[in-house]
């Protein structure tokens, strides 16, 4: 071959196989990392994949958070008016979160049915709700206005 | 009662502005196709009216703010009687209307400055460049005015005091980060005007690349400046002491600086050797695409993050528009004209072009996974596949090795000539570069037992620098016939690359350690309790109740002691604000240049006790010092005083 051409097929292999590698990081990277949301409901309904990383959210039950006394686990219940879901945590919560508002959880649901937190989201302007929280709430709404 | 007449003058002025923006966009087009040299001049004094319009109605709206005139909707929902002056001024684009108006501005004064230096461009050029620059301003006042006017009325039930300004947003960070980033953002219009005239005009010589090189070194160093404020802001105002969340809304600044870097860079190679040309269009109008497609994603409120402000669709769809139109409008013109540039330069693969080359190809691919991750939420949620977030782990996965690939090469690059580079020259210093980085790496992992990536990646910062330092003293003393005193002026777009490079370096540096060698805890402390974090010691001395202009404060006193010394008081902060019945968690630093000491109160429990957040945050200035190094390298390179000359009498 042409010394010149075979300086240009290798650079263009080099650039092929660069971006073949790049888009196999990122199909893996997006297979690992991406973490779907279920309501209480669906949580309920058995829905919800076991000891994975999923998000979890409804509005706080307004009495429901219990601290332990000598460390920082705590436990609430979130609703969606239909089912609510026991979430415990342990650390510190978000200056947002507060008793009847909406916060999304992540973590990983064990086998006894309590979701067992590693993040909880409140966002940061108090009219906010997220939309997910939204949605579940919205999807409650029409199931109970039809049974009328 | 003249002051009760302000917003009505704001708003009168904003229509006129969007009026001579549209003068602006038409006429010296018109002019130039109809060869008529008088259409062509009326893009100065258009854009000097429209510029003073859009400042007069930022100003009265900050006038408005400042008087506390709360008969504004706007200023009532944003602003409040107890608010400090301060913040009152940067209330103004406290919310979606006004850093709209913001955005408007400075993109006026991106205008103004082009009018201001339209001597150098040619008689043709100058104008045109205006032109394209106001339809983006006219999209943008068309905008502001139907969907969003930061002037309408309450009246006649004018509330007394306002709903006051989010208090997350009440700080120093804030009064800076919104306008230093949109210059970034919105100074890519400028390179994007440049590219679309060239496209206009079909005269793709290498000279609209070098008109276009000071515009956007000058955008990404504000574009730096706002990301770097914006992370430190972030860092001690959210209080988790993350200095980088991989948030919806700073990926939307991130990608527009990943592509303006791809940009600047591709630039060079267009200007000096007269390829790559048709790329470097096409980048440029990515560029501001992608500032435009920022803007869309946090103002349109489609995804969800600590900037969102509460949605609303007709703005959505709006901006959606004037994205296609302007997007799709350039791109098109590229398609009908990028035909017929020929390349006519051909480049050796071992030369500097192909170096450049492989960062472009890099930095796309970079900024297409960070497209990707933002918007694959979007996607999924459209297609009805559910609700998803893509997480840090995602970005981290990706951008980590590609990145540290791009730092490799980037430390070769400088070192090569342009079309050809004779290897046998250079592989001396290379190889022992690369030995002193691995060695001095290794020295530091084995020391501190961090594990091999941490030995990859710091390999590669050592060796970014070490390079760059080598390429310094090369050309500084050894070029030519140059002897080891003879001290020889380098050009300042030289030293910009090197200052920009060795930032980048030590910001690597920062982001390595602060993420291997931190300490993070959560724990409960009463008053008189101690902690030992990562080697300190802290102590919880005692609470106090403290009342601050408009909120209520809880704030801690603890001592942080080495070895028996004090060496840091802090006295983080739990805020309420009494207006939106909002807390606030003001976090405490001891700042250190090799580790930051991070202390911030969660809840309070019983007995007095509080949660309390502590970090060691290791070397995390570190990321930001390399931030304002990259700073100073863009500034460096906008104003070389080789593109300040004047235009040549023909």
């Amino acid at each position: 071959m042409h010394a010149v051409r075979r300086k240009r097929l290798l650079f263009i292999v080099l650039i092929v196989s660069l971006l073949a590698s790049a888009l196999g990081l990122v199909l893996y990277a997006l297979q690992q990392n991406i973490n779907l949301f279920y309501s209480p409901a669906q949580i309920a309904a058995g829905e919800a994949p076991l000891e994975t990383t999923i998000r979890a959210g409804g509005m706080v039950v307004e009495g429901s958070l219990a601290r332990q006394p000598d460390s920082l686990t705590l436990a609430f219940n979130v609703t969606d008016f239909q089912h609510s879901l026991r979430i415990e945590y342990t650390g510190i919560l978000p200056d947002l979160f507060r008793e009847g508002q909406g916060v999304v959880a992540l973590g990983k649901l064990r086998a006894d049915g309590v979701f067992e937190a590693s993040e909880v989201l409140a966002k940061h302007d108090e009219k906010y709700m997220p939309p997910e929280v939204t949605d579940a709430l919205k999807s409650r709404q029409m199931t109970s206005e039809s049974s009328y | 009662m003249t002051r009760f007449m302000f917003p009505e003058i704001g708003q009168f002025s904003l229509i006129l502005a969007l009026f001579f923006a549209v003068a602006l966009a038409t006429l010296p087009m018109v002019g130039y196709f109809r060869q008529s040299r008088l259409l062509l001049n009326t893009a100065r004094p258009l854009t000097h009216i429209m510029v003073c319009l859009v400042v007069i109605a930022f100003l009265l709206l900050a006038w408005a703010f400042i008087t506390d005139d709360f008969s504004v909707l706007y200023v009532s929902q944003n602003s409040n009687v107890d608010l400090p002056l301060r913040y009152k001024f940067s209330a103004v684009w406290g919310g979606h209307e006004g850093s709209l108006l913001l955005w408007v501005l400075i993109l006026a004064l991106w205008c103004l400055a082009v009018a201001l230096r339209l001597d150098s461009l040619p008689q043709t050029i100058g104008p045109l460049v205006l032109s394209v620059l106001g339809w983006v301003a006219s999209g943008f006042l068309a905008f502001l005015l139907f969907t969003s006017s930061p002037f309408v009325r309450i009246l006649p039930d004018v509330p007394t005091s306002g709903g006051d300004l989010n208090p997350l947003l009440q700080d120093i960070g804030l009064i800076l980060h919104p306008p230093i980033l949109y210059m970034g953002y919105v100074g890519f219009s400028v390179a994007f005007a440049f590219a679309v005239v060239a496209l206009i005009t079909g005269n793709l010589n290498a000279y609209w690349a070098r008109w276009a090189r000071p515009w956007t070194a000058a955008a990404w160093a504000s574009l730096t400046l706002g990301i770097t404020l914006g992370s430190w802001w972030a860092y001690y105002e959210l209080g988790w002491g993350g200095w980088w969340f991989w948030d919806p809304v700073e990926n939307a600044s991130f990608m527009p600086w990943l592509a303006g870097t791809a940009l600047l860079h591709s630039l060079v190679v267009t200007e000096k050797r007269g390829v790559f040309k048709s790329w470097t269009v096409l980048l440029a109008i990515f560029t501001f695409s992608l500032s435009l497609l920022g803007t869309f994603l946090v103002r349109s409120g489609v995804l969800t993050s600590v900037h969102a402000f509460a949605a609303d669709p007709t703005r959505g769809v709006f901006i959606l528009a004037l994205l296609v139109v302007l997007v799709g409008g350039s791109l098109l013109l590229y398609a009908l004209r990028a035909g017929q540039v020929r390349s006519s330069v051909n480049f050796g693969f071992s030369g500097r072009e192909a170096w450049l080359l492989l960062n472009n190809i890099l930095l796309s691919v970079l900024t297409l996974t960070v497209l990707l991750g933002t918007l694959y939420p979007l996607l999924f949620d459209a297609l009805g596949m559910g609700r998803i977030s893509v997480g840090a782990p995602y970005f981290n996965a990706v951008f980590g090795p590609i990145a540290l690939c791009l730092m490799v090469f980037m430390a070769i690059g400088p070192f090569s000539k342009w079309h050809h580079t004779k290897l046998a020259s250079w592989w001396i210093p290379i190889l022992g570069a690369a030995l002193l980085s691995m060695g001095l790496a290794a020295t530091i992992v084995f020391w501190q037992t961090f594990d091999w990536l941490t030995w990859c990646s710091l390999s590669v910062a050592f060796w970014v620098m070490s390079m760059t330092l080598l390429d310094w003293f090369n050309k500084q003393f050894m070029a030519g016939k140059q002897r080891l005193n003879q001290w020889r002026t380098l050009p300042s777009r030289y030293y910009a690359m090197v200052i920009a490079h060795f930032g980048m370096a030590i910001s690597l540096v920062g982001v390595i350690m602060v993420s291997v060698n931190s300490h993070e805890t959560m724990l409960k402390m009463s008053p008189g309790g101690q902690a030992e974090v990562g080697g300190y010691v802290f102590v919880f001395d005692s609470m106090e109740l403290i009342k601050g202009p408009n909120y209520l404060s809880d704030r801690g006193h603890f001592q942080v002691y080495q070895q028996g010394h004090l060496v840091a008081d802090l006295h983080p902060e739990k805020r309420f604000f009494t207006t939106r019945q909002q807390v606030m968690t003001e976090a405490a630093l001891g700042a250190g240049f090799t580790r930051d000491l991070y202390l911030s109160l969660g809840e309070k429990l019983e007995d007095g006790a509080w949660g309390v957040r502590i970090h060691i945050k290791s070397f995390v200035r570190w990321i930001w010092l390399g931030g304002l190094l990259m700073v100073l390298g863009g500034m460096l390179a906008a104003f070389d005083k080789r593109y300040r000359q004047k235009r040549k009498k023909a």
